[in-house]
C-alpha cells in the first residue's frame, strides 16, 4: 500500500492543490487529505455530477465516453479522474 | 422584800470576728505576660518560568475514519491510481500555467445596457399638497421604498402637514399612484433613515426638531418612539439621521443632527414609547479646528449649523459633518472636550466632537457619503454644483467635478462599484461618474422628460443593487433599473481606487 501513499504524496505535492479524495464505487470515501465533513460533501456531490457528465458524453455519442472532469470556480478547480470503480477529486487554487 | 422589777439590759452586739477576718486577707495580685513580639517578613521570587508541552499532532490524525477499512476494501486502488496518476498530474502542471480563465468574469444575470424606469411612484394627497420629496431610503430588505414629504423651498416656519409613504416595489400588485402605507405627520418631514437590520423600522427628523422612530409593522399608530419638544432635543430643523451601532452588537442608537449645531444620540426606550438622549454634541465656530489651507475664519460665537453628516462604515468612532456655512468636519464620537455653547437644561454633558477640518466649500454641504470600498475616502457636495472627493487624511479634495450648474442635493457612493458615484442636481438630472474613465464627465445621466423638476434626494439599494431610486420636487419617487455596467463590478476596480486614494492633492 505504500505505492498508494506515495502516488498521492507526488499528487499533492503539486503546485496549489489543496486536498484529494479517492472514493470507491460506492460513493465512500476511502482516501482524503480533508476534513471529514467536506471529504462526505465533495464525495457525494462530485459523485453525482461524474455520473451525470459521463452519461451526458454518451448520450451524444454512444461511442464517446467521459475521461477527466474539469471545474473551474470561482475559488478553486476541481478535477475529477473517473474510473468504474473509483474517482479522484483533486481540489487546486490555480491563482497561488 | 424585794420586788421583781423590770430589768432592760442593754444589748451588745459582737460583729462577728470570722467574717471580717475572711475580709482582710483578700488581696489582689495582678499579673502579666510580655509583650507579644510580632515580624513580618516577605519573600518573593525574582524569576519566574513556564514551561508546557504539547504532542504533534499525529500525521494520519484526521483521516482514521477512511483509513481502516480501505487497503482491504480497496482492491483495485493501486492499479486505478497508477493509471490517473499522469493524467491527473499532466492536468494540475497545465493549470497551475494556464491563464485561459483569467480575467474571465461568468454573468449569471442578463445584461442589460440601458438604465430603464421601472416604476414611478406618487401618492394623490401629497400631489394634491404640491408636497417635494425631501429625502428617500430603501428598508434593510431592499424591496421597501420609504419616501418623506415637506418642502425645500421654504424657509419659514409652517404647519403644513406631512407624511412619510411607503411601496413595496417587490409586490406583484403595486399600486405606483397608491402608497401601500401612509404615516401622517404633523410638520414637514426633514430626514429619514431605514434601520439597518430591521425592516419595520424608520427613524425620521422633523421640521420642528423633533426626531420620531415608527414602527410600520404596529398598527394604527405606528410611532414607537419620540424625541420630541423638551429640553433635550433640537430646536432646528433636523437634516440628516442616521442609525449608529452602538457597542453591544445588534443594537442601535439614533444619530440626529439639525441646523441649531447639535448632533445628538438617542438611545431607543420602546417600552416608554421615547427617546432617550445618550450623547450630546455641538458644533461652534470657535471651537472647528483650523487646516492650514483652510481660508476660514472664525465669526462670533455662532454654532455651526449642520446640514449633512455621514458615518463611517469603517470606523464606529468616526462621522462627518457637512454645514451651512460650506465647513466639512471631521467628528469623533469618543470626544471629552466640553463644547463652549451653553444649551440650557440638557441632561447629559454637551462635547464637542470636531477633530479635523477640511477645505470648505462655496456654499451649505448638502450631502456627504463614504466610500464602502475605501476607507479614507468620501464624496460631498453642496450649492456650488461641484462634487468633491476628499481623502480623510488631506484636507483640499481629491478631485472636484463639475456636476451641475445648479444645486447638488445628495451624492452617494454605488453599494457594489468602488469608483461609481451618483449626484442628484437642481436641474432634475442625476448624473452618474465613474471614476475609473479618463475624462471626468458623467458615465449616465438619468433625466425624465418633460420633468423640469429638481432632483432632491437618490438612494442606491444594498440588496437589490440595480436599483437607484430618485425623489424629486414635484412628489415624484422614481425606480431605476441600472444597466449593468453600473452594477458589477470589474476585476481591477478596487487598486485603481487605491490608487486615487493614495494620490496626493494638489
Amino acid at each position: 500500500m505504500a505505492e498508494v501513499e506515495e502516488t498521492l504524496k507526488r499528487i499533492e505535492a503539486h503546485k496549489g492543490v489543496i486536498g484529494t479524495i479517492v472514493v470507491n464505487a460506492e460513493g465512500i470515501p476511502v482516501r482524503t487529505t480533508l476534513d471529514n465533513s467536506t471529504t462526505l460533501q465533495y464525495a457525494r456531490l462530485l459523485q453525482h455530477l461524474t455520473t451525470q457528465a459521463r452519461s451526458t458524453v454518451r448520450d451524444i455519442d454512444p461511442q464517446n465516453d467521459l475521461t477527466f472532469l474539469r471545474i473551474r470556480s470561482r475559488k478553486h478547480e476541481i478535477m475529477v479522474a473517473p474510473e468504474n470503480d473509483f474517482l479522484l477529486i483533486v481540489i487546486q487554487n490555480p491563482c497561488e | 422584800m424585794s420586788t421583781f422589777t423590770d430589768e432592760v439590759l442593754d444589748p451588745v452586739s459582737i460583729q462577728s470576728l470570722w467574717r471580717r477576718s475572711q475580709q482582710s486577707e483578700q488581696a489582689s495580685k495582678g499579673c502579666q505576660t510580655r509583650d507579644v513580639r510580632r515580624a513580618e517578613a516577605e519573600v518573593q521570587t525574582t524569576s519566574r518560568t513556564v514551561g508546557s508541552t504539547q504532542t504533534e499532532p499525529a500525521d494520519q490524525a484526521a483521516q482514521p475514519l477512511f483509513q481502516a477499512a480501505s487497503d482491504e476494501a480497496a482492491p483495485g486502488l493501486r492499479e486505478f491510481l497508477r493509471r490517473v496518476e499522469d493524467t491527473v498530474i499532466r492536468e494540475l502542471a497545465t493549470n497551475a500555467k494556464s491563464h485561459a480563465f483569467s480575467g474571465f468574469q461568468v454573468n449569471w444575470a442578463d445584461p442589460s445596457q440601458r438604465v430603464l424606469c421601472q416604476c414611478s411612484l406618487q401618492h394623490p394627497d401629497v400631489q394634491k399638497q404640491g408636497l417635494h420629496v425631501t429625502s428617500v431610503s430603501w428598508s434593510c430588505t431592499g424591496s421597501v421604498i420609504t419616501c418623506a414629504y415637506g418642502r425645500i423651498d421654504n424657509g419659514s416656519w409652517s404647519t403644513e402637514r406631512s407624511c412619510i409613504c411607503l411601496w413595496n416595489v417587490d409586490s406583484r400588485c403595486l399600486n405606483p399612484e397608491q402608497a401601500d402605507l401612509v404615516i401622517d405627520v404633523h410638520t414637514a418631514v426633514t430626514a429619514l433613515c431605514c434601520h439597518p437590520s430591521q425592516p419595520a423600522l424608520i427613524a425620521g427628523g422633523l421640521y420642528s426638531g423633533e426626531v420620531v422612530v415608527w414602527d410600520t409593522s404596529q398598527t394604527p399608530d405606528p410611532v414607537l418612539a419620540v424625541a420630541g419638544m423638551s429640553m433635550d432635543s433640537h430646536r432646528e430643523p433636523v437634516y440628516e439621521v442616521a442609525w449608529v451601532p452602538l457597542q453591544k452588537k445588534g443594537e442601535f442608537g439614533v444619530l440626529s443632527a439639525s441646523s441649531g449645531g447639535q448632533v445628538l444620540l438617542w438611545m431607543l426606550d420602546s417600552d416608554q414609547g421615547r427617546l432617550v438622549l445618550n450623547a450630546a454634541y455641538a458644533l461652534v465656530h470657535q471651537q472647528v479646528p483650523h487646516s492650514s489651507s483652510s481660508s476660514f475664519k472664525a465669526r462670533g460665537s455662532g454654532v455651526v449649523g449642520v446640514t449633512s453628516l455621514a458615518l463611517s462604515p469603517w470606523d464606529n468612532d468616526t462621522f462627518l459633518v457637512g454645514s451651512e456655512g460650506g465647513l466639512l468636519l471631521r467628528c469623533s464620537f469618543s470626544s471629552r472636550t466640553l463644547a463652549a455653547a451653553s444649551f440650557e437644561g440638557l441632561s447629559v454633558p454637551l462635547r464637542a466632537p470636531a477633530v479635523f477640518s477640511f477645505r470648505a466649500a462655496g456654499g451649505p454641504v448638502h450631502s456627504v457619503d463614504c466610500s464602502p470600498f475605501h476607507r479614507n475616502l468620501f464624496v460631498c457636495a453642496g450649492t456650488d454644483g461641484l462634487v468633491h472627493l476628499h481623502s480623510l487624511l488631506q484636507p483640499s479634495p481629491l478631485v472636484s467635478l463639475r456636476v451641475s450648474d445648479s444645486y447638488v442635493f445628495q451624492v452617494q457612493w454605488s453599494p457594489t462599484r468602488p469608483l461609481v458615484f451618483a449626484a442628484a442636481t437642481g436641474e432634475g438630472e442625476v448624473q452618474i461618474f465613474d471614476l475609473g474613465r479618463r475624462s471626468l464627465r458623467p458615465v449616465a445621466t438619468i433625466s425624465q422628460e418633460g420633468v423640469g423638476q429638481a432632483a432632491t434626494c437618490l438612494a442606491f439599494n444594498r440588496h437589490n443593487p440595480n436599483l437607484l431610486a430618485v425623489g424629486r420636487m414635484n412628489g415624484t419617487v422614481t425606480v431605476w433599473r441600472l444597466s449593468t455596467d453600473l452594477t458589477e463590478q470589474s476585476p481591477r476596480e478596487s487598486s485603481q481606487l487605491e490608487q486615487i486614494a493614495n494620490q496626493v492633492a494638489e
